[in-house]
């Protein structure tokens, strides 16, 4: 029965694309838009993750102050509760914290922070592990038996050790004080670090499963070199899988970097990301400036979770199966 | 004339989809008399199957019954509660599916699976209940049986668990056996045997076993009569010898001259051109017209219905001797 | 049987061996050892006599034989920040951690089945779209995030709740436990939620999908087929069935959860191993760090190996082809 619907077509392919418009007449007419249209969710999930991702971009310039200079911070505007509450004051919606620093700047650029860390961490993670993958699947043998190896030993360590660890030893070797941006790079290649491995799996498997069919085979007879038959044909198949890992991946690598910078190994005050204005929120709890610690953390999981029910989705969408 | 063990009329099933509707049966009706093995073959996909499975009621959303009526001994099951058909599953009619590997829970011991089987189905003790187990295997031909009835279905054979399996079908004494596809899966040289049995046990107990197979070979040796499925239709039914030696409808007749013989080594096998239809495209008329060689204009537009014609039924305009006339009449 | 528990614990103490190469690396390459151990103003003469005591002029692989002798003894050497041997600071912490681990994985394997159970077989009703939503929340919200809710709902707001710390504990020979004393109790509930709370959520995804598997197998289509009852299908064929990944995939996991109890050993302030790593990793005291990776890593090793071998207990299918392993 299932033959009676048509293909998945997630992208454009030689087949779809020779006309502009019929590739989009396929795409609107595809059971990926059709799910995406029936799910309400994931309508407002999408939504909601770039509003996320405009908010970030447009930061300094819907931002009241900037977070990250200090002679824009007034210590006599410190622990102002939200605009709506009684000792509310403008121009701080959400009030500000301990340093005059007002919540919703802070959150806007932190919120960059957050996803700058997040995309880079998983495109880093992804490059790894696709290549990984691809020099695993491809020449297979003790290489491929090696990386396996290091694929299965990393897999039993969850992220959030990897990345603390990694972080731990790059303090080390570069000394306690490192520049707000030097952490940043550090941050993003433990995520690089901790998250390759799913890419690598997923590649090398295609690439097992693709190398020894006839096509490939026939390709090689009539000349053409190996290498480009695995990046033009066997690549874009798994495609769809990778997007779905990087998607669910991109959540994990925010929360990670969040939880690394709450945890103190990760973005300094000076240049908090949520996960910081969370740590630094935290101490404020007590004394009932809940502000001060809310708003990061509900903006924090309004993104992992939107992005999440995008990754949920596409899993679904793509894996019928499932449904 | 006594009533059929089972009798389907004008069943229709269909599946949902989202795009459309598609109608997997398509009025098929049949009897199969107490005793009676009728064969039902046909392409993947011309609906042997689901018609199995819709008689045992076991079809899963997004498919349903959409029409038609479904009589075991005379009562109607096709609109019965869920919890009513289930007494009747495994009790009154037993099925046994294509893969012997997949179908025994690998998990348990093929005893505890016979015994629960026996014992949701009859009044039994746990130790009557695995006396009568050890006796089924006996009877399927399960070698020392008390020893292997505690073993797991991977200890098996594929032909073995197929042997368990129809133990499994037959422990509560149905009046109707379902075997879908029972030996496709199985070596060549264990086939035989296991259709031997089913026929044996239909024999002996006088069970009505509808055998699904897209095998004629399998129909020939062990059927009394035998249905022609095309495209979720009934194309031809009638008595097993006639119907090979003398196929009426043009589809029947491109099946049987599929079939090699040892006798005519001389003549090539005959082929069907083309494909059956998808649900999806079937063409109005007859489904097979585009695929028929005799096919004339009334093919592409009126859907034959199956009518009396000798020993037979058959569902095409060729043999409709009094045209527009609804002389609709099943073969009994 | 004999033959495939060996393959694995030699796969197992490679790894181990893996980790230590890592272990010791960080130790002896991240970090002067001696800058941690002299002050900024001592002469070079008196570093140079304090890096010869540490064995540090020694050829590498001396070295490492050694770290590793060590290791195999529990000797991590010295906290740079407490100056004291590690081994005595990670034993004193490690039954914090193994409570807290421990009742949070039975919280979540308790919940995570009857939900993941109980979404598969009624698939659309208003509790399992309940349940949905908190699995999604589960994987969605940071642990942190969860116990700042929790601190601030229980603790601030109610005050019903010890907002950090293990309360009173009770010590038995080495081990201390706070599971005897009501304080003990009331201070385990909140970071066993915490962290529980993902743990369930992906063993109520597993279950489920697991479940929905296994519904569509012939055996079960077969069962139904034979006209057993639904409770008999659902409660002892796909339920067993079920199980058997589940079970593995959760003992592996109890590894995780040690590892994740950094993160809520730090949020309520619980004197684990975590907070103890932690606290390492912020004042860069490498000996507590390399230690901390290879206990966690034996702890991992040594779950992994268990429950590959009761795994072949379980299924039968594996007892008799263990030559084979899967």
């Amino acid at each position: 029965m299932s033959d009676a619907v048509v293909p998945h077509r997630l992208e454009p392919n030689a087949q779809a694309s020779r006309s502009g418009t019929g590739w989009l007449k396929r795409a609107l007419d595809s059971d990926i838009f059709y799910s995406f249209r029936r799910s309400r969710m994931t309508m407002v999930a999408a939504a909601v993750t770039i509003l996320f991702f405009l908010l970030a971009i447009f930061a300094s310039q819907l931002s009241v102050q900037n977070p990250f200079d200090p002679a824009q911070l007034q210590l006599m505007n410190s622990r102002i509760s939200p605009l709506w509450t009684a000792e509310g004051q403008s121009p701080f919606l959400l009030g500000t914290d301990e340093q005059g620093r007002d919540v919703f700047s802070a959150i806007l650029y932190g919120l960059r922070i957050s996803l700058v860390v997040g995309v880079l961490g998983v495109v880093l993670a992804g490059t790894l592990g696709i290549t990984l993958g691809l020099i695993a699947g491809y020449f297979g043998g003790t290489i491929d038996g090696l990386i396996l190896r290091i694929a299965d030993v990393q897999l039993t360590f969850p992220a959030i050790l990897i990345a603390l660890l990694v972080n731990g030893v790059a303090k080390s070797v570069f000394g306690n004080r490192l520049d707000a941006m030097s952490t940043l790079a550090v941050l993003v290649v433990a995520i690089g670090l901790s998250f390759w491995v799913q890419y690598a799996r997923t590649v090398r498997g295609s690439v097992m499963v693709e190398k020894n069919k006839d096509y490939v085979a026939a390709a090689q007879l009539i000349g053409l070199p190996a290498p480009k038959i695995i990046f033009r044909h066997v690549l874009p198949n798994t495609m769809g899988p990778i997007l779905v890992i990087a998607t669910i991946n991109l959540a994990l690598a925010i929360i990670t970097e969040a939880t690394l910078s709450f945890l103190g190994a990760g973005m300094p005050d000076t240049m908090p990301s949520l996960g910081t204005l969370i740590r630094i929120g935290n101490n404020y709890l007590f004394a009932g400036e809940w502000w001060i610690v809310a708003f990061p953390g509900i903006a924090l999981a309004g993104l992992i979770l939107s992005i999440n029910l995008l990754g949920d989705w596409l899993r679904d969408a793509l894996n019928p199966k499932l449904r | 004339m006594t009533v059929p063990v089972l009798s389907v009329r004008n069943l229709e099933v269909e599946f949902l989809t989202r795009r459309s509707t598609l109608r997997a049966i398509n009025g098929v009706s049949f009897d199969i008399a107490k005793g009676e093995v009728l064969g039902v073959v046909g392409e993947s996909g011309a609906g042997k199957s689901v018609t199995g499975l819709a008689v045992i009621g076991l079809i899963d959303p997004p498919g349903r019954i959409a029409s038609g009526e479904i009589y075991l001994s005379g009562t109607r099951i096709d609109h019965l509660p869920p919890e009513e058909i289930r007494r009747i599953r495994g009790k009154r009619i037993g099925m046994i599916f294509q893969d012997p590997l997949t179908s025994l829970n690998p998990l348990y011991r093929i005893g505890d699976q016979i015994v629960e089987t026996i014992r949701t189905h009859m009044n039994l003790s746990e130790t009557a209940a695995r006396k009568r187990a050890i006796d089924l295997l006996a009877e399927v031909g399960i070698p020392a049986p008390e020893k292997r009835i505690d073993a797991y279905p991977h200890e098996f054979s594929g032909g073995m668990r197929q042997r368990v399996v129809i133990a499994l079908a037959i422990c509560a004494e149905p009046e109707l056996i379902i075997a879908d596809e029972p030996t496709t899966a199985l070596d060549v040289s264990v086939q035989a045997q296991i259709i031997s049995l089913i026929k044996r046990l239909g024999r002996d107990h006088g069970t009505a076993v509808m055998l699904v197979t897209h095998d004629m070979g399998v129909i020939a040796e062990t059927s009394d009569r035998v249905a022609v499925m095309y495209s979720g239709r009934i194309a031809e039914i009638g008595p097993v010898q006639d119907v090979v030696q003398n196929p009426l409808h043009p589809y029947a007749k491109g099946l049987m001259g599929a079939i090699p013989t040892l006798a005519g080594e001389d003549k090539r096998l005959v082929q069907i051109p083309g494909s059956m239809p998808r649900l999806s495209a079937i063409p109005p008329g007859c489904s097979f017209n585009p695929r028929c060689a005799f096919a004339f204009d009334r093919c592409r537009v009126d859907r034959p219905e199956p009518l009396k014609h000798g020993s037979h039924a058959v569902a095409c305009h060729l043999f409709d001797t009094a045209p527009g006339e609804a002389a609709k009449e099943t073969a009994a | 049987m004999l033959a495939f528990t060996l393959r694995r614990a030699i796969q197992a103490i490679g790894v181990m061996i893996a980790v230590g190469v890592i272990a010791f690396s960080m130790f002896r390459f991240a970090g002067d050892p001696v800058n941690q151990i002299v002050s900024l103003d001592t002469p070079a003469a008196e570093r140079e006599a304090v890096r010869k005591s540490l064995g540090l002029d020694d050829p590498v692989p001396v070295q490492f034989a050694r770290y590793f002798g060590n290791a195999v003894q529990f000797k991590f050497g010295v906290s740079y920040q407490f100056r004291q041997p590690v081994s005595n600071l990670l034993m004193e912490r490690m039954p914090a951690t193994l409570e807290l681990a421990a009742c949070a994985t039975v919280l979540a394997m308790v919940f995570g089945i009857l939900m993941g159970v109980y979404s598969a077989l009624r698939r659309d009703t208003i509790l399992t779209k309940f349940f949905q939503a908190v699995s999604l929340i589960g994987i969605s919200l940071p642990t942190f995030l969860i116990g700042i809710l929790l601190i601030y709902l229980f603790s601030v707001t109610l005050g019903w709740l010890p907002s950090f710390g293990r309360g009173d504990v009770v010590r038995i020979g080495w081990w201390t436990t706070g599971l005897l004393t009501l304080s003990g109790l009331k201070a385990l509930i909140m970071p066993s939620i915490t962290l529980g709370l993902f743990q369930m959520t992906l063993i109520m995804r597993l279950v489920r999908a697991e479940m929905l598997e296994v519904l569509r197998t012939d055996y079960i289509r077969f069962a139904r087929a034979r006209g057993l009852t639904t409770r008999a299908i659902h409660f002892g064929h796909a339920l067993k069935n079920t199980l058997v990944p589940v079970i593995t995939v959760a003992g592996l996991q109890f590894g995780s959860v040690i590892a994740f109890a950094i993160i809520t050993e730090t949020v309520f302030q619980w004197p684990g191993m975590g907070l103890l790593f932690v606290q390492a990793v912020q004042n860069v005291d490498i000996p507590i760090m390399a230690a901390y990776l290879l206990m966690v890593s034996l702890i991992f090793v040594t779950i992994n190996l268990v429950v590959d071998i009761l795994y072949t207990i379980v299924d039968p299918r594996l007892r008799s082809t263990i030559s084979r392993p899967a």
